[in-house]
């Protein structure tokens, strides 16, 4: 007989052996009735898979509906549900084919890699949309670990090298954004290494991180005195709403307790990689802001939703919650930490919600607002990561600080992820209002060799198209709605003369059809729909129109509602390339 | 604070100033004033989603139109319903919805198909792929038919709470799928058909159905729960479809049985004329098994007659043994399945025509023992609330029963009432469907009710948590109870019951402590030798703990049949005339001897186990019985001890059946007349919460098959009594209306003209405008001095404990799908298709113990009889436990059962027989 080690995993469907492992790797989450997607993952992170017998199994210990629980697992694009139980371990080869990194030549990539790893079995490789590291693009993703500037060679020697952990960081860095912006032009380090250093909590603290959360915890006039001073400054939402941040907390903290607050770190437009970039340098400063905003709103517990590729990035911030409980910052049960599972539409924020209660991340109906009736039926705060990044900054050098940044009449600063034909690709720190011409010359070091400037994307997928004659738009939230485009997360790839804006506007399309969680017919239908009609040599100008009407009438949401945008702007820009006449 | 009158507002619709309702959605305004827009996704059950996008309209103050189904109504909005916009993005949406679903029938009945047609939208022609899921047997999934509104998601999730529809993957690739994408069959599917009647493209559907021509209303034939339910009949009076209606009990819900298992009344082998037994035929135990098992062919005992003969000759038979031997030789089994009019005539037929009170029914095996304890404590033997009170209750006991299975409908209330907050503690020895929605579940060993009960009564009164006001205010016998209850600490049961004494006081604290709780009760409970005593054990729980007298409280025996409330209400026991007035009193006699001009006997009946009893051939003459007419009840099937009972029927000089399909007890007549079923027939049934219902007859009776009502009226004139019923449907009003005279006060308020008019009336109903009381006993019960009055009961095991020869405890009971002795719902298609055979339910560990595996047939065997089944692993069972449904006559439970009866309900035992289980052995003829 074969010893049952504690972590034996049951590679037959024999129903007492699958229960004593789930009673051993889930822990709390069996129990919880949000902790579907995190049992999930336990079990996928064991068996590269979702075996049926064992979600059979999940079912029934966590009496839970089995097509509820199945219809959660398949809603998530990073669960592989299979029938059977595998004898190994099945591993995922992500290879990125978004806009960015097909830029960057990623066409091919996956047939190329699939054929050169056939005779591999147990082992899956799949096209998926943006991973957010395009400033290295083409990227791979090989179990967790990323390559960057991926091919064949570089993604079948990881494989063969068994490399299928995120590489490990470690807490000796020294990053601060004023200084990057005071040195460096704002330019955010682009190193070539997977997993920087990070500041830990003793660099952070000795340089002055955590003395604005204690003052703040520790008065009352001084929170009040906080919020205000929030309001002044013009910081606003950054995930790319762009909602007030001051009116926000305001809003929440009238409401009744118990209230929670959610951090938005499911950061999937494509393009956008801002996020990621500080949290895996500089985390404390999110984590202090988020505190903040926890002290000032007075919630009672903070969940941070992070995107499910940002393996590394999870590690960090565990570490970092660690630190902070050790060093009595925080309760134990304070902040929670929650795993997306691949699903654009999680960056949603009611979507959000959904998933972190544990089910599909359909967005849901409004009213009400997320600010009455959020995660758990609680007024709920939710903030994207850089918006709670910059509190620490903006609170103790003033709302003036930040105001002072600004082009062409506009106020702050933005982080631009840039990415696609320039020869210095990474996040930029720039004021809003930039113009893109601006941005390429100042920041990006120019256009990549041989390459013009054909076109835009101002604003990830989402934000439409522009084309080379409106380079000096400023680019900010409010300037952009007039050209038919929004800045939303400030993701800007730059295309040239040697693409089509028609092709990269149908991959867009893709995403989105991809991505739609299917609730409401003009989505789930309509980008379809509109799929094919892209695909026509000659555009059917009439039936777009009234499709696009459809999207934005009667999509729940903005992705549907958002979608449009894409094909309006090709009509619009760059008619030239579908109406027949080249 | 907020009057109707404040929340009334103008809006504007159309450019008409219209009122409306604040908070109201569009849709209803546009529903009120008959403004028709699509609403696909929109549920009259599981109301709006928003998710098909189909009913968008303008609103003021809004930029994008907004689904009428979620928006709002506020003081002065303005809605557009008809603008070019509004037309011209429905028509997009409804396009698209087109495109999904090509395979809806767009020719069809289907609501999607219908604004299709309106919109002028042709659907692409090309033929899509075959994507039609037909395991199940009664309705097919077409997914390529599909919309995605989730209509039937949430019919599956949120109204039947059966959670085996779900949606899968994302985006255009999301699905409708069954348990884990499984075909309907191999899914946790449980047929109720909710998901059918709520698709509207007809992807869930019916296959190969025709228009019906009418719609007939009536109620269920077979639960006490009494769902309303509407007949789809065919120009030639077939059943064509069975859909929910809007009662009381069901709100448009309905089981597997309910809705599928009609077609047994269209059965090749229902009878279509009269039989008499030749005169060589054999009459034995012997011969029935000869039928079932297909060796002999019933009707080589028979030969068909003419009406007039058949009725003479069953009369005869009765008047000449009555002239012989006396008025104690003859007996009548009523039914509970029949309407009331029936049973009433029934009774009244055996009490005038053989004058005496050996009538009893079914109930006696089910029930009676919670009747029994119910009328010596509060009074009443109805239930105090109904089902749908659960709603309002803070905690709900389950208690030996299963209601999944045997009352599904009522178990939809009771699993909504839990998602909504309702702790259930569910007591069972099995692990039922409806514990995984209990907040607690304590699996007891077989038979420990008492012990269980009274260890919670302990806990209850030595913790100070008796309602004391409420006892001294109401109840009698409190004092003996408390000082009794001293010898049953959680510490001393705890062994008995098998549940620890933590779990024992939490159950007791939570129960006695809650603001309204419900206890629901069934056969587990009823069905032992103790029975009465399980009963008053329960009574008192509820009476130290004042919980019962209003909202939400009380105590419910989940009643079996359709109507049997109503049979015993009617008077179909021994002991009791209609109304629970008891024979032996000359008082009670009085009106009834006034009202049917004949005197009646003094002296009680017996019960149907007494009457087979009875029935030895080793009896004397003045105390045999001989002559038996049985109105659609099957002992030879139903009752204990089954070999025992089929000679004692065997044994018989004139056994009178009258039924639908030769049963078990027919093969033993010597009178066999052909009835009707429910679906035939015209007439009231009373259901577990007392509320009387009319069903009315949706297809004529096959070949000279005749209505019961006919039958027993006919009997009555061949008998010698002159009954006149005037009226249609051979009189059922006017039958209905003398048995309202003889009902006494609580069923004053009830006519056959109101039942006509409201389809459903609930009793207590004293009077023609009062609209019934559902809960019962808020300030007096009806005992003679108001107070109810407790009764202790001791624990004794089991009458016959297992042993080293008979180990495992056998519990027998019914499954979803079939119906009592099978009588109906083997013969109905998709009923015996979904469940096909015997299943003997087994632990897995004791089934590695006897080396038995999934499918292997074993031989069962008990000190009265050994039986042949196939073997399912069934966790659910406590190990050393087995479970058979009693269904079926190949496998036939009954064998095994023993006869002993509770002292005070005269209930047999069916919840535990020990028996031996063996892996089969060849040679079982030569036993």
């Amino acid at each position: 007989m074969t010893v049952s080690a504690s972590n034996t995993i049951p590679r037959v469907d024999d129903a007492r052996a699958i229960r004593r492992f789930l009673t051993q790797v889930l822990g709390m989450w069996l129990d919880r009735e949000d902790g579907l997607i995190e049992c999930l993952h336990a079990i996928q992170d064991s068996y590269g898979c979702l075996p049926k017998p064992i979600l059979k199994e999940l079912a029934q210990m966590r009496r839970q509906s089995s097509a509820e629980l199945l219809g959660v697992a398949t809603f998530y694009h990073h669960f592989r549900i299979v029938d059977a139980i595998p004898i190994q371990t099945i591993r995922t080869i992500r290879v990125c084919e978004g806009v960015s990194c097909a830029l960057r030549g990623a066409h091919g990539l996956t047939e190329h890699i699939r054929a050169e790893l056939a005779s591999h079995h147990a082992l899956v490789i799949e096209p998926v949309p943006c991973v957010g590291r395009c400033e290295h693009a083409p990227i791979a993703v090989v179990g967790q670990r990323p390559v960057h500037h991926a091919s064949v060679e570089s993604v079948v020697e990881t494989v063969h090298a068994k490399a299928w952990e995120h590489p490990e960081s470690a807490r000796q860095g020294s990053f601060d954004p004023v200084r990057c912006l005071q040195d460096r032009q704002g330019q955010l380090p682009r190193s070539a290494q997977i997993a920087p250093d990070w500041v830990g909590l003793a660099t952070y603290v000795r340089d002055g991180g955590y003395q604005l959360l204690a003052e703040i915890r520790a008065s009352s006039e001084r929170a009040d005195s906080a919020l205000e001073e929030l309001g002044r400054a013009a910081l606003r939402g950054l995930g790319g709403a762009g909602f007030p941040a001051g009116r926000k907390w305001s809003i929440v903290r009238q409401q009744p307790s118990p209230r929670v607050l959610v951090v938005n770190l499911d950061e999937g437009e494509p393009g956008t990689f801002k996020d990621r970039s500080y949290l895996e340098r500089d985390p404390h400063r999110f984590l202090e802001g988020m505190l903040i905003a926890a002290a000032v709103v007075d919630v009672a517990r903070c969940y941070v939703y992070l995107r499910d590729e940002y393996a590394g990035a999870r590690t960090i911030l565990q570490q970092c919650l660690n630190e902070l409980v050790h060093s009595d910052v925080i309760d134990a049960e304070f902040v929670e930490l929650r795993r997306g599972a691949g699903a654009y539409i999680c960056g949603e924020e009611s979507a959000l919600i959904e998933s972190i209660e544990g089910r599909r991340g359909e967005p849901r109906h409004r009213p009400p607002y997320v600010a009455e009736r959020g995660l758990f039926g609680h007024p709920s705060l939710v903030h994207n990561f850089e918006t709670l990044y910059w509190v620490r900054d903006i609170l103790q050098r003033g709302a003036q600080w930040w105001n002072s940044y600004g082009h062409n009449g506009r106020t702050g600063l933005r982080s631009f992820s840039v990415s696609g034909r320039v020869r210095e690709p990474g996040v930029k720190l720039a004021p809003a209002g930039i113009t893109l011409t601006e941005l390429i010359q100042a920041y990006c070091g120019g256009m990549e060799p041989g390459h013009t400037l054909y076109g835009y994307f101002p604003g990830g997928a989402s934000g439409g198209m522009l084309p080379a004659s409106m380079a000096d738009v400023p680019l900010d939230f409010d300037t952009l709605q007039s050209v038919g485009c929004f800045i939303g997360s400030a993701a800007i790839v730059i295309f040239s003369q040697h693409d089509k804006a028609r092709d990269l506007a149908q991959q867009t399309m893709d995403f989105f059809r991809h991505e739609s969680c299917g609730q409401c017919t003009p989505c789930r239908e309509g980008t379809g729909r509109a799929l094919d009609l892209m695909q026509a040599s000659h555009w059917d100008v009439d039936s777009l129109r009234d499709l696009a009407e459809v999207l934005r009438e009667g999509s729940i949401c903005g992705l549907g509602q958002a979608a449009p945008n894409t094909w309006d702007c090709v009509q619009r820009y760059f008619s030239h390339e579908v109406s027949g006449n080249v | 604070m907020s009057s109707a009158a404040q929340s009334r507002v103008l809006i504007t619709l159309n450019g008409l100033p219209v009122e409306a309702t604040v908070g109201e959605t569009v849709l209803s305004v546009l529903s009120r004033e008959q403004i028709a827009i699509p609403s696909l996704c929109c549920d009259p059950s599981s109301g709006a989603d928003g998710n098909c996008r189909s009913c968008l309209v303008e609103v003021s103050g809004f930029k994008t139109l907004q689904p009428s189904c979620l928006c709002q109504v506020s003081g002065q909005m303005e809605i557009t319903t008809h603008s070019e916009r509004a037309e011209r993005v429905r028509r997009g949406v409804l396009a698209l919805l087109a495109e999904q679903a090509p395979g809806s029938q767009m020719d069809g009945a289907s609501e999607l198909a219908g604004w299709l047609r309106h919109y002028a939208i042709v659907p692409s022609v090309a033929e899509p792929p075959d994507t039609i899921d037909r395991s199940h047997p009664a309705f097919v999934f077409e997914k390529n038919a599909c919309i995605q509104c989730d209509r039937c998601v949430r019919a599956c999730q949120d109204v039947q709470v059966n959670g085996v529809i779900g949606v899968s993957g994302r985006g255009a690739s999301s699905a409708i799928i069954f348990g884990l994408d499984q075909t309907i069959v191999d899914s946790p599917c449980v047929g109720c058909g909710e998901c059918v009647a709520a698709c509207p493209t007809d992807a869930l559907r019916i296959e190969e159905r025709t228009a019906p021509t009418e719609s007939i209303a009536s109620i269920c034939p077979y639960c006490g729960v009494g769902c309303a339910l509407t007949y789809q009949v065919s120009e030639t009076g077939e059943i064509l479809s069975v859909d929910g209606r809007d009662g009381p009990a069901n709100a448009g819900r309905l089981c597997v049985k309910g809705r599928f298992g009609y077609d047994y009344a269209h059965h090749p082998e229902r009878l279509t004329q009269p039989y008499l037994r030749r005169a060589d035929a054999p009459k034995s135990a012997d011969f029935v098994d000869a039928v079932l098992s297909g060796a002999r062919r019933w009707e080589e005992a028979f030969e068909p007659v003419s009406w007039e003969v058949a009725l003479s000759h069953a009369a005869q038979g009765f008047l000449s043994l009555k002239t012989q031997y006396g008025v104690n030789s003859l007996a009548g089994f009523g039914s509970a399945k029949g309407s009331n009019e029936e049973a009433y005539l029934f009774q009244k037929l055996i009490r005038t025509g053989f004058e005496n009170h050996h009538v009893d029914h079914c109930t006696r095996l089910c029930h009676a023992s919670s009747v029994a304890a119910l009328l010596e404590g509060l009074g009443s033997g109805a239930v105090s609330n109904p089902v749908r009170d659960i709603q309002c209750a803070d905690v709900a006991i389950l208690i030996g029963c299963n209601p999944t299975v045997n009352h599904p409908v009522a178990a939809t209330w009771m699993k909504q009432a839990a998602r909504s907050g309702t702790d259930l503690i569910v007591i069972d020895p099995r692990q039922t469907e409806i514990g995984q929605h209990a907040t607690i579940q304590l699996q007891i060993h077989p038979g420990s009710d008492i012990a269980l009960i009274n260890a919670l009564l302990h806990v209850i009164v030595l913790e100070g948590l008796v309602n004391n006001a409420f006892v001294d205010a109401r109840v009698d016998g409190f004092e003996a109870l408390a000082a009794h209850l001293m010898a049953f600490s959680p510490e001393q049961m705890a062994p008995i019951c098998g549940i620890t004494p933590e779990r024992i006081r939490e159950v007791a604290r939570r129960y006695a402590t809650a603001s309204a709780a419900m206890i629901f009760w069934g056969m587990g409970i009823s069905q032992h030798v103790h029975g009465t005593d399980n009963v008053r054990g329960l009574i008192a729980l509820a009476a130290v703990t004042g919980q019962i007298g209003r909202p939400g409280t009380g105590l419910h025996p989940l009643r079996g049949q359709n109507n049997v409330q109503g049979a015993s209400d009617a008077g179909l026991i021994p002991m009791m005339l209609p109304n629970y007035q008891r024979v032996s009193s000359a008082e009670s006699r009085a009106p009834f001897e006034a009202l049917w001009g004949h005197s009646l006997s003094a002296q009680a009946g017996l019960t149907v186990v007494e009457i087979l009893e009875r029935m030895d051939p080793a009896r004397s003459d003045s105390e045999r019985m001989r002559g038996l007419y049985v109105m659609g009840e099957n002992p030879a099937m139903s009752d204990p001890d089954l070999t025992h009972a089929r000679e004692a029927l065997a044994s018989l000089t004139h056994l009178v059946v009258q039924d639908v399909f030769m049963t078990e007890t027919a093969l033993l007549a010597d009178v066999v007349l052909p009835a009707s079923v429910w679906i035939e027939k015209t007439g009231t049934v009373t259901n577990t919460d007392r509320t009387v219902q009319l069903g009315r007859a949706a297809t004529p009776p096959p070949g000279d098959a005749k209505q019961d009502l006919w039958i027993i009226q006919a009997m009555a004139e061949k008998l010698g009594l002159s009954w006149h019923y005037p009226g249609s449907d051979h009189g059922v009003g006017a039958v209905f209306d003398e048995m309202i005279q003889a009902m006494g006060s609580a069923y004053a308020g009830l006519s056959w003209a109101r039942l006509q008019r409201e389809s459903s009336v609930t009793y207590p109903c004293p009077s023609a405008d009062s609209p019934g009381q559902s809960v019962l006993f808020h300030d007096r019960f009806p005992t003679a001095n108001g107070r109810l009055r407790v009764v202790a009961s001791q624990y004794q095991g089991p009458n016959e404990p297992t042993s080293k020869d008979y180990p495992l405890s056998l519990i027998t009971g019914r499954v979803l799908e079939h119906w009592h002795t099978g009588t109906m719902t083997r013969r109905s298609r998709t009923l015996s298709t979904l469940y096909p055979e015997a299943l003997l339910s087994i632990h897995v560990a004791d089934a590695e113990r006897l080396m038995i595996h999934e499918g292997t047939i074993v031989d069962v065997t008990s000190p009265h009889g050994r039986i042949q089944v196939k073997v399912c692993l069934d966790e659910r069972v406590a190990p050393g436990t087995v479970f058979l449904p009693f269904a079926f006559f190949e496998s036939a439970a009954n064998v095994l059962t023993h006869s002993a009866l509770d002292p005070y309900g005269k209930i047999p035992e069916f919840k535990h027989t020990p028996v031996r289980v063996q892996p089969m052995t060849r040679g079982v003829e030569s036993t």
